[in-house]
């Protein structure tokens, strides 16, 4: 039984990168696995031991080190996302493997800025007393996941792959339109706002060597486990992909099963 | 070239697929009767042909354009009466067809015509359609379809909720249509009357379509795949 | 027909639906009236209710927006229309122009109405030289809002959960007409010492809106009702 998306074969998703059994992981994953690993150590051992403690947020610091990746990860994974939608959407050949990347890249964005939020009101309510505060950048942010959450509700709505993957991409290029706008009138709007609050809202904080230097290992560490996670997650949808199609194949086989009693009845009938 | 030529065609309604491969050959001029028990994809079929569902797999052309990628160009030159009727409740049968036929280009007599001839003129024009009887909102679609002036028809039960006058004028309106060069596709379950109308009967079972041998159209002989 | 004949057609297919049916001004107006009050139950002081009275009044509007959009696409899937707009071969963008025009003049009607009933119930006063930056802003909020709700809701028109997926997609992406919208009409009320010229750096926020959605919409609607 032949399927209609040629970026799938029988025995292995994804191109020629062949898996060993039942899983998604492959000789690259497992490379970029223990890259992560190893990054998330070192991001832990300078994030929480070697790295200095703030002057003014003291130990509560150490959050930035995960709030401030995930957050750069996450626009980057969006950014992904709509450069996916429109290779599928203005491609000739209208790749499925465009819309997975895509999909899975906005799942894993959303799930990041999920974390952003989450980390950034325990650093909030540890620097600022507060779990959450109305400034330019929490709002925009919070406006982002919801956005987002649109997004991946759409791919849920059914469907062939074809007609998910086109609504998909349509709604994941609205999304880049959207989210400039957003980010233009949450700042305009908060910059007017004179009642500037009593805790500094900015959440830069001026940062030394060391400190600047965990950072970045965090943004090695998130972006390694990003890559991770899309290669898994773009791997394990083509398979559901996959497996849709072989439902169909069974589909069309018990339908046309239920034709042969009637084309037999039909033989046998009217024969003078 | 055939006006439709469909190789191994499947569509399907969410994962189900209710064309599960047919094939199907029809010639300009013709009038083909589409029998067949519910829910054997007789109207997936007509939707199918009319460029609004997307063609999963298999092969196929409306009119010379290719299922695959032209549907849009195809929608326009097939004219499609489904199980709804495609009309607004809230307007009268003349804001119907006045809106349908401008769609289309139609001009206000020949919208004129097209009432008149479906006895939807007069009295009924000015009523809302939500207050018409499905007779007559059915009366009213087929007015807007005859407006449009399509090179092929596609009817599913056009003569369900018509009395016997109303299907009369219709099968002398698609007589007619078929003579000026139009190519008829009718699903119905009035194998007598659509039976007459029809020039070739094909059966629809299970998704896929079986040529039926020409004479009584009641007697059920199916005849291998088509 | 080119296509802004068609949704000229369209858009006054719309209108004379409404007119007929008369759910617009039964059913809408009375929702955005009532919205009007219960915020008073739930603010329970009138210098708040002062205060915030822009904001409640694109507040209501924004729930009366979806009750809108769900009604427009309503009188297309009830018996069948949309399919046939599309079988009938009608540019999609000339269905979402001729939508977006019937929905928009229903908003700005909407609008108005919900401005009148802020006078009324918040103790609102409009100063002579607010009026040019209030109807200014009201157009161009109003185009912005018609713009995404049609578009949004000709994709979740086919849909179960359609109730729930349009306000979902819709929210987010109004949330700049919200913050501007609600600006500048407060710069033209006077709120909270705003000035006139506070306002139209919001309008014109809302006019890049419009255009980006406008075109954005008319470019997406097709693929997005198309099955």
């Amino acid at each position: 039984m032949t399927t209609t998306d040629p970026t799938l074969s029988p025995t292995g998703p994804v191109g020629d990168r062949r898996s060993s059994g039942a899983g998604t992981g492959t000789r690259g994953t497992r490379i970029i696995g223990i890259a992560t690993i190893v990054a998330m150590g070192w991001l832990v051992a300078f994030g929480l031991g070697f790295s200095p403690e703030d002057r003014d947020q003291r130990e509560s610091v150490r959050l930035l080190y995960v709030h401030v990746p995930t957050i750069w990860i996450a626009y980057l994974a969006f950014i992904v996302t709509a450069i996916a939608s429109v290779m599928y959407f203005f491609g000739k050949k209208k790749s499925l493997g465009w819309d997975r990347l895509a999909g899975a890249s906005a799942e894993i964005g959303t799930a990041f800025v999920a974390v952003t939020l989450v980390i950034g009101a325990m650093w909030g309510r540890l620097t600022w007393g507060v779990f959450w505060q109305w400034d330019a950048r929490l709002t925009t942010t919070a406006l982002l996941f919801v956005t987002y959450i649109g997004y991946l509700a759409v791919r849920r709505l059914g469907g062939t792959h074809e007609q998910r993957a086109r609504r998909s991409a349509v709604i994941g290029m609205l999304a880049v339109l959207e989210i400039p706008l957003v980010h233009w009138s949450v700042r305009l709007w908060r910059s007017l706002h004179q009642e500037a609050t009593v805790l500094g809202t900015d959440g830069d904080v001026s940062m030394d060597g060391l400190m600047l230097f965990s950072l970045f290992i965090g943004v090695i560490a998130f972006s390694l486990l990003y890559v991770w996670l899309v290669m898994h997650r773009t791997r394990v949808m083509a398979m559901e992909d996959l497996l849709d199609d072989r439902d169909l194949d069974e589909a069309l086989a018990a339908r046309h099963a239920e034709a042969e009693p009637v084309v037999a009845a039909g033989n046998e009938e009217g024969t003078a | 070239m055939s006006v439709v030529e469909l190789d191994d065609a499947v569509a399907v309604l969410g994962q189900f697929p209710a064309l599960a491969g047919a094939t199907l050959r029809v010639e300009k001029g013709e009038i083909v009767l589409l029998r067949g028990p519910n829910g054997a994809g007789k109207t997936t079929l007509l939707r199918l042909c009319a460029g609004l569902l997307p063609l999963v797999r298999g092969t196929g052309t409306v009119l010379g354009l290719d299922l695959a990628t032209h549907r849009e160009s195809i929608r326009r030159t097939v004219g499609l009466l489904g199980h709804q009727n495609g009309l607004y409740l809230d307007l009268t049968v003349a804001e119907n067809v006045r809106f349908w036929g401008s769609t289309v280009g139609a001009s206000v007599d020949e919208m004129q015509v097209a009432m008149r001839r479906l006895d939807v003129a007069g009295r009924l024009a000015d009523v809302s359609v939500n207050k018409l009887s499905a007779g007559q909102k059915r009366r009213t679609a087929l007015a807007c379809l005859i407006a449009r002036r399509a090179q092929l028809w596609l009817l599913d039960e056009p003569h369900a909720g018509l009395d016997a006058s109303a299907r009369d004028e219709l099968d002398d309106t698609l007589t007619q249509a078929a003579a000026a060069g139009a190519t008829i596709l009718v699903a119905s379950h009035e194998l007598e009357r659509a039976g007459s109308l029809a020039t070739r009967s094909v059966e629809v079972v299970a998704g896929r379509v079986y040529d039926v041998v020409p004479g009584d159209p009641g007697s059920g002989n199916c005849e291998g795949e088509a | 027909m080119n296509t802004l004949q068609i949704a000229r057609l369209v858009a006054a297919k719309d209108l004379r639906i409404e007119w007929n049916s008369r759910v617009f001004v039964n059913q809408v107006l009375p929702f955005a009236g009532v919205t009007m009050v219960i915020f008073a139950f739930a603010l329970d002081a009138d210098s708040v209710l002062q205060r915030v009275a822009p904001g409640l009044v694109w507040l209501a509007t924004l729930f009366s927006l979806l009750v809108l959009v769900q009604r427009a696409f309503a009188v297309e899937t009830a018996d069948g229309a949309l399919d046939a707009l599309r079988v009938a071969g009608v540019d999609p963008r000339a269905i979402y122009l001729g939508k977006a025009a019937a929905l928009g003049v229903q908003l700005l009607v909407l609008e108005a109405v919900l401005l009148f009933a802020a006078v009324v119930l918040y103790g609102q006063t409009i100063p002579a030289g607010g009026w040019v930056l209030l109807v200014t802003t009201l157009i161009s909020a109003t185009c912005g809002l018609a713009a995404v709700g049609t578009l949004y809701g000709g994709l979740a028109a086919g849909f179960t959960g359609r109730e729930t997926l349009l306000p979902l997609l819709t929210f987010p992406a109004v949330a700049p007409v919200l913050i501007g919208a609600t600006r500048a009409v407060e710069a033209a009320l006077g709120t909270a010492g705003a000035v006139v010229s506070d306002g139209w750096p919001w309008v014109g926020l809302l006019a890049v809106f419009a255009v980006a959605f406008g075109v954005g919409g008319a470019l997406a609607f097709g693929p997005l009702i198309d099955e």
